[in-house]
């Protein structure tokens, strides 16, 4: 997450070496290819296909309601109705644990999608016009970046009081699109004096077709790659900022408030079968998301596998 | 070089500037002001005497005043009174929790260097051997395990069952001195500092491999060789100057990323830090001790990486600016 992508995935549009007899491939196409041929990269889709297959169907797995409280089930051990027994609030570990899931990849998903919206905007922006309008989004960009996050958001949290899923996700991505506008800027930048576009608009393309035509597509794989990289950071914030207490609040289940009740001294020591799933779920989902990433960026930029 | 880091100072003035103005702006919007926690707590008083009390306080000036009269008085190191710890000076509650937050800080800095850095070179010099492949994985464990559960399976292990490390605090019991304190605090802080520290390992690990990987495929290094230098010579004099250049400005950015895991980190371990008492003034909605703590790290944050910046275009005059 910490490498520089900026520096590795220069996007070069390259000329498709379409071997004689086939039809050219697209470059696109030529990275999928190399990503398939990435075992753990492979795998690891598979196992993300597997996580959110197993979270929608949670009915299917458990008839527990995840948020039906049980005073007279508190902090039970495992048992035949309750697989991963219940929390201090007698609610179902298990449903929980599959319930959360949904929570969690949603919002780490939705987070990532809309710094990724405004990310591309704000990149395309800065990168394309340049001048001004570059000089003022950029120092938004590092103004944005002098706070740090978590002590940014839990700030903006602490205002706001009440959150909600929709409110933590615009707040996730209202304060993280600099990076990625940073990386979608430094692309467009290189891409800006190359011949390909003086020749769109020689023939007098308009600026949104530039972009959308010419630009997003030569960024396509900095701005995957760092958008499958992204969702994995989301998804440990969301479930940081739930265990202290300070994202989704209760009783909606998320894997990170689901390990806050390890802040319980009794908890963590008796029921480790409480805390423990969902910290292997966040981990597990948060590996195969970085190792799908890792296998993007070997297949968009090949250059970057020796390293 | 000398012009470069003058314009890097002076751009500096401005950002300090805007990140007064975003945590003031914060401030103003968040809802009720350091009279209000009293006006509910005794509502039998005259809404009068709070008025007075405010126009004292200056709440109720134009925003631009309120502004300079905050900032100035905060340059000072005077950033009023908390509203929830019976009205305790800010600058005191936050001296007296800044220098565990520091040890801490340094503790887990250190670690990442002594064992990041190291492992990270010997994987480069022997890459893909058991070896390298065991670093990178780590390398990717350390990177997708949440830092809260890696202290909270820590506690269970090392503290709970096994008793080897205290699970929380900074100190044992009080009346201890000399050695035997010290020993102490440094006990404590290890599992902390060790789960503050994972994160950064795993990444100085990868981005140091990576460096010097690309450093020993260089031409020079090929010369080096060819006329006969030995391995650890070519090392130390020609790889490790180059392949740490990157690891400068990674180190400049660090603050920031120790200082925003701390806040999570030293909640797991109860650590009486400046972590924890940013969330307990978020959740008791202390404004006056949240904005001096934003500022307080906005600003070091903002030093650290001027540091790195100027370090970085001392270190590599092969750098050319404009």
């Amino acid at each position: 997450m910490q490498s520089n992508p900026e520096e590795q995935l220069s996007s070069q549009p390259e000329n498709t070496p379409g071997s004689e007899q086939q039809e050219s491939k697209s470059p696109f196409q030529l990275a999928m290819r190399r990503f398939m041929k990435n075992k753990m990269a492979v795998i690891s889709v598979f196992v993300i296909f597997f996580i959110i297959i197993i979270c929608v169907m949670a009915p299917v797995f458990t008839d527990q309601d995840p948020e039906a409280t049980n005073v007279l089930l508190i902090e039970q051990g495992p048992s035949d109705e309750h697989i991963l027994g219940t929390n201090g609030q007698g609610q179902d570990n298990f449903s929980r644990l599959l319930y959360g899931g949904r929570i969690s990849l949603i919002v780490g998903f939705s987070a990532m999608f809309f710094t990724l919206v405004i990310g591309v905007f704000l990149g395309s922006l800065a990168g394309y016009y340049g001048g001004k309008v570059d000089g003022i989004i950029m120092r938004a960009a590092d103004i944005m970046l002098m706070l740090p996050f978590l002590v940014l958001a839990l700030t903006i949290i602490a205002i706001i009081e009440e959150i909600t899923i929709p409110i933590f996700v615009m707040i996730i991505a209202l304060t993280s699109w600099p990076n990625l506008t940073r990386i979608i800027r430094g692309t467009y930048l290189s891409l800006r004096e190359q011949e390909f576009v003086h020749g769109a608009r020689a023939i007098g393309a308009s600026d949104i077709r530039i972009i959308i035509k010419h630009f997003i597509p030569n960024a396509i794989g900095p701005i995957i790659v760092n958008a499958t990289l992204m969702m994995a950071t989301y998804i440990i914030i969301e479930s940081g900022l739930s265990f202290i207490g300070f994202g989704i609040p209760q009783p909606t289940p998320t894997w990170g408030n689901m390990i806050s009740e390890a802040m319980n001294v009794r908890i963590l020591r008796e029921h480790p079968e409480a805390w423990i799933p969902p910290g292997l779920a966040i981990f597990v989902t948060v590996l195969a998301i970085n190792f799908i990433g890792d296998g993007m960026r070997d297949a968009f930029d090949p250059k970057s596998k020796q390293r | 070089m000398y012009k470069y880091i003058i314009r890097r100072i002076l751009v500096f003035i401005p950002m300090l500037f805007a990140l007064t103005v975003i945590v003031f702006g914060l401030a103003m919007a968040a809802p009720g002001d350091a009279i209000s926690g009293n006006e509910l707590a005794d509502p039998n008083v005259d809404p009068e005497v709070y008025e007075q009390q405010r126009e004292a306080l200056g709440l109720n000036d134009p925003v631009p005043v309120q502004y300079w009269d905050w900032i100035s008085s905060a340059a000072q190191g005077d950033f009023g009174n908390s509203l929830v710890y019976n009205g305790r000076s800010v600058a005191e509650l936050i001296e007296e929790r800044f220098a565990n937050t520091l040890y801490l800080g340094l503790f887990s800095l250190g670690i990442t260097i002594l064992v990041g850095i190291p492992i990270g070179i010997y994987s480069a010099r022997h890459p893909y051997s058991l070896f390298d492949y065991g670093a990178t994985g780590f390398g990717f464990l350390g990177l997708a395990i949440p830092n809260f559960f890696f202290g909270l399976i820590a506690i269970y292990l090392l503290s709970i069952h096994l008793g080897w490390f205290p699970a929380q605090g900074t100190l044992s019991g009080p009346g201890q001195s000399g050695f035997n304190e010290l020993s102490d605090r440094i006990h404590h802080m290890i599992l902390p500092g060790i789960t503050l520290g994972l994160a950064g390992t795993a990444t100085y690990m990868r981005y140091m491999r990576s460096e010097v990987l690309d450093v020993l495929g260089s031409d020079y290094i090929r010369t080096a060789r060819a006329k006969g230098m030995s391995d650890t010579n070519v090392l130390y004099k020609h790889t490790l100057r180059n392949a740490l250049i990157p690891i400068i400005t990674l180190m400049g950015f660090e603050i920031g990323v120790l200082l925003s895991g701390a806040v999570i980190t030293e909640q797991v371990f109860q650590y009486p830090g400046i972590g924890t008492l940013f969330l307990n003034s978020v959740t008791n909605r202390d404004f006056p001790v949240v904005m001096a703590i934003a500022l307080i790290l906005g600003t070091l944050i903002l030093i650290g990486n001027l540091i790195a910046d100027i370090l970085y275009s001392i270190i590599d005059p092969r750098i050319r600016y404009d």
